[in-house]
């Protein structure tokens, strides 16, 4: 294992606006020491995956409150399959409401954050559960 | 306010008592948080106490006077709510255009007495439901609007020179106040006789909402041509709605809220007097303003109090108006979305009726009042009713709108009023400083200032400084379920297909012809308006009159501050 900083990208696909969450979590991550990337608002899935793989993240976290996220997080996650991307965690986040968890997990996402969640526990899931790539 | 001097003597003495005794008995029995801890939702510190030393500075005339005198912090009605409560406006939109059309009429038949429009994120960013970057939203966040087709079964059966619609739509507002006009004058009706308000507020989209579509300049001379074909044209229409909703949902503090806000309707005005031709006092009575209630009470009846105060003095002193009417801040107001909790969602109802009664003790002209399951999802029937029912108590049974300001006085609001306004004026003279509300955006500034209070607030909600019943404090381990409102994901393909027939049967010739005039229109810098009212009736879509605005004057991408 290297010893870099844990790359993370907080992006937000769609026309969704509401930007709250994922500009509180890009300072949370700052904080805690990530190298972060946020993508700002309006990106669609394709832009989404080419800085993904430009970037070269670690660890990818989709914000959406819109409801549009049953499209969205799934598409990301299907083009990342498409360019070979295998060793990026999708972990999503937004009014996701739990019959549509199921959902996500199928499309790739390893974690989902609701709203309610604290900044630490988001922290401790990631140092738990990601790890820098070589 | 003046107190004689034997009042403020024998209340210094009484106050050294009151200390003395306060000190015995908090070192006996310790407070239960540090004093920084009492606090408003936004940190403002607040004192135990608040007595005559506190307003003793204050001028009755210069700071509080009458209703309906300057500088109306006690409001702008003579009569108060005693000759018309504030209009029961609920924001409401979702699915298609007769989905929402049901609801509305649902809603008027329940005692709503004006409409308000939420729009869904396509239409809102001005594109139409089969655009690429539409997909998967079509009438989730609001109702679809592609063409004036849309338009008419969004209003039919709706009199359109009775009730007044809010809509809120910011970016393609040209397109949707076009198609409004173009409604009404299919129902027969003048434009001098329809009312209603756009949102139309560019400036608080860059710092909060982030509906984008153009560049700050030319965003904020399409809504300077707006207002001027409002006041030669459509006289009772408020052209744009100056927002602060947004910017607190964004994380504002509440001065922040009131700085931006006011800075933001400054702004505006000095753009349409550098544009267009128009005295002051021609265009600025239909400005209006549009508050977040949040849930410290008392910080919120100030704030709007504050608020009406500040903007009389721009109007007289910055802009040297001499219409009162241009002085009068008219506002809407809804209760704080972002204060309502996603666990224990029954709360909210108490959440939104202590919002909704600060609104109408800080002297709203119009209301919304969430409802209980809007974090989760639009708004149920069910919710929405209790929800308008919130409104309705207060009028009615509360005893709230018995009398005018009923908080005037008071030792506590009016020093709170008094220290919000001064807190403001420092942001509105820094913004000024950097040049102006355009200017401090492209600086990042007002952004940057939401964002350290909202990483703040969240901390403090993390280590339980602040308290949400439910998140961090009273957490109940049983599930409380409620209703779902869902949006049927066929509802796209549905909507895809009207907007396709639509295409198909009009006049595709006539219609490019409109949008060559708007372009060339776009490219002279003349009012846009009448193009587009042009352009809906010949069936071009929101996005068509959105795609010359791009072309012509560039698209503006989030920056992605944080």
């Amino acid at each position: 294992m290297s010893d870099r900083k844990l790359r993370v990208m907080v992006a937000k696909p769609g026309l969704d606006g509401h930007d709250r969450g994922a500009r509180v979590l890009a300072r949370c991550f700052r904080d805690a020491g990530y190298e972060v990337i946020y993508t700002g608002c309006h990106q669609t899935p394709e832009q989404i995956v080419s800085a993904v793989i430009q970037e070269d993240v670690d660890l990818l976290g989709l914000s959406c409150l819109s409801g549009a996220h049953r499209y969205l997080y799934p598409a990301v996650t299907k083009l990342m399959k498409d360019k070979g991307i295998d060793d990026v965690t999708v972990i999503g986040g937004g009014i996701i409401p739990e019959q549509d968890f199921q959902l996500m997990y199928d499309a790739g996402l390893k974690a989902i954050f609701v709203p309610g969640t604290t900044l630490d526990s988001i922290i401790t899931w990631i140092n738990t559960n990601v790890k820098p790539r070589n | 306010m003046y107190f004689a001097k034997e009042v403020l003597e024998s209340s210094s003495k009484m106050r050294q008592k009151w200390e003395d005794e306060v000190k015995k008995l908090v070192s006996k029995w310790p407070d239960q948080k540090p004093d920084a801890q009492w606090s408003t939702v936004s940190d403002l510190p607040i004192k135990r106490l608040y007595t005559p030393d506190d307003i003793k500075d204050m001028d009755f005339a210069r700071d509080i006077s009458y209703p309906g005198q300057y500088p109306y912090t006690r409001g702008n009605q003579v009569t108060g709510y005693r000759g018309k409560y504030w209009t029961f406006r609920m924001f409401s939109g979702m699915g298609d255009a007769a989905t929402t059309n049901a609801r509305w009429h649902m809603l008027l038949k329940e005692g709503q007495t004006g409409l308000s429009t939420a729009f869904d994120f396509p239409t809102l960013m001005g594109y139409d439901t089969d655009s690429p970057k539409a997909r998967g939203e079509c009438g989730k966040c609001g109702v679809a609007i592609d063409t004036l087709e849309d338009f008419l079964v969004l209003t039919k059966g709706v009199p359109l020179d009775k009730i007044t619609t809010s809509m809120t739509i910011n970016p393609p507002a040209t397109a949707l106040w076009a198609m409004y006009c173009a409604a009404a004058e299919i129902q027969g009706i003048p434009l001098t006789k329809i009312g209603g308000t756009i949102q139309n507020d560019m400036l608080k989209e860059f710092i909060a909402q982030k509906t984008l579509m153009c560049p700050p300049d030319p965003s904020v001379k399409l809504i300077s041509d707006t207002v001027e074909f409002g006041t030669l044209k459509v006289p009772k229409w408020n052209t744009i709605s100056i927002s602060g909703y947004h910017i607190r949902e964004a994380g504002a503090t509440a001065v922040q809220e009131l700085a931006f806000t006011l800075r933001d309707g400054m702004e505006y005005v000095e753009d349409v007097l550098r544009r267009k031709k128009l005295d002051v006092d021609a265009f600025a009575p239909r400005l209006s303003f549009f508050f977040n209630s949040h849930i410290d009470f008392f910080e919120e009846i100030c704030k709007m109090r504050a608020a009406r105060r500040i903007w009389a003095k721009a109007m007289t002193e910055r802009y040297k108006s001499k219409d009162e009417r241009s002085w009068w801040m008219r506002f809407h107001t809804q209760t704080a979305g972002c204060s309502l909790t996603a666990q224990q969602p029954y709360n909210n109802v108490v959440r939104t009726a202590t919002e909704a009664l600060a609104a109408v003790l800080g002297g709203t002209q119009s209301l919304h009042t969430n409802s209980l399951d809007e974090v989760w999802c639009l708004p149920s029937d069910f919710a929405v009713q209790i929800a308008l029912r919130t409104q309705q108590l207060i009028a009615e049974e509360t005893g709230a709108a018995n009398t005018i300001d009923p908080l005037a006085g008071s030792y506590f609001v009016e020093a709170l009023t008094n220290e919000m306004e001064t807190q403001a004026w420092e942001y509105i003279h820094k913004i000024d400083d950097m040049g102006g509300m355009v200017a401090a955006i492209e600086k990042g500034f007002p952004q940057l200032e939401i964002s350290d209070a909202a990483y703040k607030f969240q901390r403090q909600i993390d280590s339980a400084e602040k308290i949400m019943v439910g998140v961090n404090k009273y957490v109940s381990t049983e599930k409380e379920s409620i209703p779902f409102l869902e949006i049927d994901d066929k509802i796209e393909t549905e909507q895809i297909a009207r907007l396709q027939a639509v295409r198909r049967k009009r006049d595709g010739k006539a219609a490019k012809k409109c949008l060559d005039d708007l372009k060339a229109a776009c490219k002279k810098g003349d009012n846009v308006m009448p193009y587009c009212i042009e352009a809906v009736k010949a069936l071009c879509s929101v996005q068509e009159i959105c795609d010359v605005y791009r072309e012509v004057y560039g698209e503006y991408r989030d920056p992605g501050l944080y």
